[in-house]
């Protein structure tokens, strides 16, 4: 069977030169970097080879490079390291309603210990009213967090304009770039940001190895105690073969960004187009233009996204969807809720994230056997061509638009 | 993640569509996992003749919809009405447990169509 892999954003593939450079370091080049020996010489120079090639990708100092275990433990440092560090500076925090997780959660947990959190709202398309960040902010404000592309929309923060708000304030800031690393170019001094988190398997590098950058200057406290690792900033072993493969894999996507880039927004437009054109009732979920190259979340009316994920799995396409049923939660997605899209629509929504080695041939299978799966479902479904009205109360709870309970 | 029942009845779904003129209709919905489940019956002599549904959910809400209609044709309507939410998952081998109290419905919808039909037909 055919196999597309058009979920790019959860994970992506090691790229082939990646995963040679690695090897070696698996087998004869075994040292552990902090040793004095020459099984650790021969590796300590790699780490910090791959932290000038991060650190070129950001556009900053290797000094200003800490190599984390992933994404989530990234958010995590960030955010708790800058509040015990700044403690006695204040306690709130500023962020938005359709961060990921790791940083979502992370600032519930914060307030548990006695933070004061602002989750700036978004509006239809899921951008940010600038004027309400900067009026959230106080003279106890310690931090601003906003991710630089929403995993699930793709949608683009203005991050240029966020740092020059942050900065006039004297306000750290921090994103979550995880999404755009290696889609659009990130330069932190351009950003004005203090702190940005990265994390390899998102863009070729294999799972179990992220970066933070944190600004010269920035005082933070560490997440992990044990080892003078990082300059004491980080403790733990360095994942040496995957922190080698980080680095190699930010120089490949540095080197043809803008090419790649072009190339997979061409086919996210095929594909985009595509789908409006032979589908109706489509919506699209984000901003039309403000959003990553490789990323389209479309909500197909009356059907629900686990469904549909199922069928284009028995066709050999891998996709996502914001449905509770494939969270592993009950509720949808927090970032359609976020963006007020009504509770059997974020049901529906579907994620498609390309990549690299996507092809025109695989965007043109999709369109192929899309149409007929998305009509399908909808003959079974009790809300396509409904004329009476919901008869269970139930029913007309989940017709109603989301959103309102969710903070 | 799903048994191989419950994905050949999500792939092969049997009874999918509406009967007209049904003896009785119930519809039932789960509004925190957005599930909404519609049965149509036709009965004849207290038995049902005919079951058809129409499904708005996730691959178990489809799969336990389409058994429970297999289950209830040719069932006297006290008999019927002695299908349960479980006993339609366990006729599918199982349902993964976050499913067995969201997207398990299907009995509670085949209920409703009964006591749709017992109001009309008081």
């Amino acid at each position: 069977m055919k196999r597309v892999y058009l979920d790019n954003n959860a994970t992506t593939a090691v790229r082939p030169e990646v995963l040679e450079a690695m090897l070696p370091f698996y087998r004869e080049q075994f040292g552990n970097p902090s040793s004095v020996h020459w099984a650790g010489r021969a590796v300590s120079g790699a780490v910090e080879k791959a932290r000038e090639q991060v650190a070129r990708m950001l556009n900053c100092s290797p000094a200003e490079v800490v190599f984390t275990a992933s994404g989530s433990e990234g958010d995590n440092m960030a955010l708790k390291g800058t509040v015990e560090a700044l403690k006695e500076k204040g306690n709130h925090i500023i962020t938005t309603a359709v961060e990921h997780p790791a940083v979502l959660e992370t600032c519930r947990y914060l307030e548990r210990q006695g933070c004061r959190v602002t989750y700036l709202p978004v509006d239809r398309d899921g951008m940010l009213d600038l004027a309400e960040l900067e009026a959230a902010i106080t003279d106890r404000t310690i931090l601003i967090s906003v991710m630089w592309a929403n995993n699930e929309t793709g949608n683009l923060f203005p991050i240029e304009e966020i740092g020059a708000i942050a900065r006039s304030h004297k306000v750290r800031f921090h994103t979550d770039a995880v999404q755009a690393l290696g889609k659009v170019p990130v330069d932190v001094q351009k950003a004005n940001v203090d702190l940005l988190v990265i994390s390899g398997h998102k863009l070729g590098a294999p799972k179990g190895v992220g970066a933070i950058y944190i600004r010269r200057g920035t005082k933070m406290a560490a997440l992990i105690q044990g080892g003078h690792q990082e300059r004491n900033r980080r403790a733990g072993t360095h994942n040496v073969p995957g922190i080698v493969g980080l680095g190699l894999a930010c120089e490949l996507a540095g080197a043809r960004l803008e090419e790649s880039a072009a190339r997979i927004r061409g086919l996210r437009n095929r594909l985009e187009e595509g789908i409006f054109s032979r589908i109706p009732e489509v919506k699209l979920n984000g901003h039309p233009s403000q959003r990553l190259p490789n990323t389209l979340n479309v909500s197909f009316a009356y059907i629900e996204g686990e469904s549909l994920l199922l069928n284009f799995d028995m066709k050999g396409v891998a996709a996502s969807s914001g449905s509770a049923c494939t969270s592993g939660s009950l509720e949808p997605s927090h970032v359609m809720g976020a963006m007020c899209v009504e509770v059997t629509l974020a049901h529906s929504s579907t994620r498609f994230s390309l990549g690299p080695d996507t092809t025109k041939d695989e965007i043109d299978y999709v369109l192929e056997i899309l149409p007929p799966i998305v009509q399908r479902l909808r003959e079974m479904s009790p809300l396509y061509n409904r004329k009476e009205p919901m008869s269970c109360e139930e029913c007309q709870v989940i017709r109603k638009v989301a959103g309102t309970t969710h903070e | 993640m799903y048994t191989e029942k419950v994905m050949d009845h999500f792939s092969n779904p049997r009874n999918v569509g509406e009967i007209e003129n049904a003896d009785g209709v119930g519809e039932v919905g789960n509004a925190s996992c957005g599930d909404i489940m519609k049965i149509f019956l036709k009965v004849e002599n207290n038995v049902i003749k005919d079951v058809k549904f129409k499904t708005f959910g996730c691959g178990a809400a489809i799969a336990t919809s389409s058994m429970v209609t297999e289950m209830a044709i040719g069932k006297t309507l006290d008999e019927a009405l002695e299908l349960s939410n479980a006993s339609v998952a366990e006729a599918l081998d199982g349902l993964p447990p976050a499913k067995m109290h969201c997207s398990n419905l299907a009995a509670d919808a085949l209920h409703e169509a009964i006591k749709n039909y017992r109001e009309k037909n008081k």
